[in-house]
């Protein structure tokens, strides 16, 4: 097995991202830091190969499969018809008979196509086969925003797949975690979505040369703070930063919590921090109905409730799907400034 | 029937095992459902037996089959133990999914069987899937995928048959055409064209034969698993055939008019098992005698099996958690 040599790193509470590359160190944005892991896991596995539509075109699925189909040959890198349930079906068919695919989505929004192979049979093969049989099967998509990606271009459907029981659902946000997370679920044995936004391609941070690994459910605190707890996903982590950059002027402390997979949760971290703060922002990617940011409020509505000073907030779209026109587009996205009036609301 | 000429007298009598082991078994669910002991949905093949018995005996055992809720017969015929599969219908620990599938979730890796699926034509693009890794891998192996007409109708088979046909994959679709999707019948569902054409829609062979007449279904499966092994890509081979019993569970569905009784009638005269057990005992295959020894020989293995299934234990409950990943 090819994979048990590489080391993991399961740490909460590595910061190595954003800011100039430190000594010895080498930086990396995040679309380098996923081809350095498609192309490390290529080459660690022969039962590793990449599918999608589009996937081997010059964009290379923005920059982050670019060049792989030379180096590694078109059995390897596999362009695909648009046939997203088909596909994926195909993909779990070959997972669970000795490969190990990784299959990539140009947006999230075309993951409800495949709702029947991800919900009906990847998600429980294990289960149906008594353990006999496991889907080692990667899905990368992309969540688009802004410049009119409207409605089916831009959405953040973590939730849809962080409801079923034997999906694993990621969300890194740095470059460290985009490579060790998409490594550790191409060498782990369950159906894992990695969903990826889009405005963290050009993010930089520090990325070690050498394949690791980070296991799901293990979130990471990013910056440490007294007053107000903060845990965010994906590029809500940025957005939580710099709010607590600006709040931090004013003496208010932040704790930001990035949360790095939804399915499973590190619950024990978001109660850990709650417990400090006893204020709880949630900020998410998606929709608040049912959604991430809801469930990180019945975590600590359910196991950290002594604890809480004031009402739980939550930063996430309004309830309606995403507008085409910039006027809309500004009014629909959340950014650091509603975190920060979030913040002196629950002051 | 079509002649046998050509077919070693072993196999015509492994075939007739096959058809006799997968009858009596099911024919022994339907009889001990009253019990209620099985406590799971039983999807019965009955009246489809020549169908699993032709095509797997031409498969290794490292083949690969993949089926649907009506999926023992393509198990047994794939060399399954019964024992497993009836401790599964138990819902025991012994079950070959310790009781988590049920009869619609068989499973046995060892005999090629890497699970089967209770969604209409879900299984079809898995068997492309275990396909593209016998191509990746290189090791000869055949990926065969059995549904009903009923998921000819699905976007998957579509799918599948475009890119099985693009990669040259060494898969076989089996469509088992019975003429009902749970009770909706094909007229209602699809125009009048024979599913078999689709494949040249899609640049494949497709071959359509009498799913009752095993020897019929043992010629045609043969072209389309060579074809496949040695690199000529896949086929669609469509049997039209019928099922005795109602879509779900051990009683015939005529009596509360979801058939007409007398179309039923008519394919009860058809019975695939019937039909060829004469035909070998006309041919001095198999005489009297070596027909009894088989039946007592299967009804031995099925005793044990039930055996087997009833006395397992049902799994613990503390134990729910399990397998999840």
């Amino acid at each position: 097995m090819p994979w048990t040599k590489i080391q993991a790193d399961d740490s909460r509470k590595q910061v190595s991202f954003g800011g100039p590359a430190s000594a010895g160190l080498r930086e990396l944005s995040y679309r380098d830091a996923i081809r350095e892991a498609m192309s490390q896991a290529l080459e660690t596995d022969p039962a590793v190969f990449l599918i999608g539509e589009g996937i081997d075109d010059p964009g290379g699925v923005f920059g982050t499969t670019v060049g792989l189909k030379d180096r590694f040959g078109a059995e390897r890198v596999m362009d695909s018809p648009i046939a997203e349930n088909g596909m994926t079906g195909v993909a779990i068919g070959a997972a669970i008979t000795g490969m190990r695919p990784v299959f990539i989505h140009m947006r999230v929004d075309f993951l409800p196509m495949c709702m029947d192979q991800i919900i009906n049979h990847a998600a429980k093969w294990s289960y149906m086969t008594g353990g006999k049989v496991k889907v080692p099967l990667t899905i990368r998509a992309v969540i688009g925003r802004g410049w009119g990606s409207a409605a089916q271009h831009s959405q953040s459907l973590q939730a849809l797949f962080a409801h079923i029981p034997g999906l694993r659902v990621i969300m890194p946000a740095t470059p460290y975690d985009a490579k060790g997370m998409i490594l550790g679920s191409i060498a782990g044995n369950a159906p894992t979505i990695c969903i990826e936004h889009r405005w963290l391609y050009d993010m930089k941070g520090n990325v070690p040369e050498e394949p690791y690994v980070i296991h799901p459910g293990i979130g990471a605190v990013r910056r440490e703070g007294r007053d107000v707890t903060i845990v965010a996903t994906s590029y809500m982590v940025y957005e939580a930063l710099r709010a607590a950059e600006e709040l931090e002027k004013e003496g208010i402390s932040i704790e930001v919590v990035d949360l790095r997979s939804v399915l499973p949760m590190d619950e024990d971290l978001i109660v850990e921090s709650v417990r400090k703060t006893g204020r709880l922002i949630a900020a998410d990617t998606g929709w608040k109905h049912c959604g991430v940011s809801a469930e990180i409020a019945a975590v600590a509505a359910e196991k950290a409730h002594a604890a809480l000073k004031a009402p739980v907030r939550r930063l996430c779209l309004p309830f309606v799907p995403a507008p085409a026109c910039q006027s809309l587009e500004k009014a629909y996205f959340p950014t650091h400034a509603d975190i920060i009036s979030a913040v002196r609301g629950i002051l | 029937m079509t002649a046998h000429t050509d077919i070693s007298a072993e196999v015509l009598k492994r075939l007739y095992e096959t058809m006799l082991r997968i009858r009596l078994f099911e024919d022994r669910v339907a009889v001990l459902y009253p019990e209620q002991l099985v406590k799971c949905p039983v999807h019965l093949c009955i009246g489809q037996e020549a169908i699993a018995a032709g095509v797997c005996a031409h498969l290794a055992k490292s083949d690969y089959i993949f089926s649907t809720h009506r999926s023992h017969g393509h198990c047994i015929a794939k060399g399954m133990d019964l024992r497993p599969m009836a401790a599964e219908l138990y819902g025991k620990t012994t079950g070959c999914a310790h009781g988590r599938g049920g009869s619609m979730h068989l499973v046995d890796t060892e005999n090629g069987i890497p699970g089967t699926t209770a969604i209409v034509g879900g299984c079809i693009p898995l068997a492309v899937g275990a396909a593209l890794t016998a191509r990746k891998m290189k090791n000869g192996r055949v990926s065969v995928a059995f549904f009903g007409d009923g998921a000819s109708d699905e976007g998957v088979f579509q799918e599948s048959l475009n890119y099985a046909s693009l990669m040259k994959l060494p898969v076989v679709f089996v469509c088992e055409n019975n003429f009902y999707a749970t009770n909706s019948p094909q007229k209602a569902r699809q125009p009048e064209v024979n599913i078999v054409e689709r494949a040249s829609g899609f640049g494949i062979p497709g071959e359509l034969a009498d799913g009752n007449d095993v020897l019929a279904v043992y010629r045609t499966a043969q072209k389309a698993v060579e074809r496949a092994r040695e690199g000529g890509g896949p086929t669609l081979l469509e049997y039209r055939t019928y099922r005795w019993k109602g879509h779900v569970g051990p009683l015939a569905d005529i009596e509360i008019g979801c058939r007409p009784a007398d179309e039923h009638e008519a394919w009860l005269k058809k019975c695939p098992v019937d039909l060829y057990g004469r035909y070998l005992q006309e041919n001095d295959v198999m005489s009297d005698q070596d027909i009894e020894a088989m039946l007592a020989r299967v009804e031995k293995d099925i005793d044990e099996a039930i055996a087997f299934g009833k006395a397992g234990q049902e799994p613990a409950g503390t134990d729910l958690y399990d397998y999840v990943y």
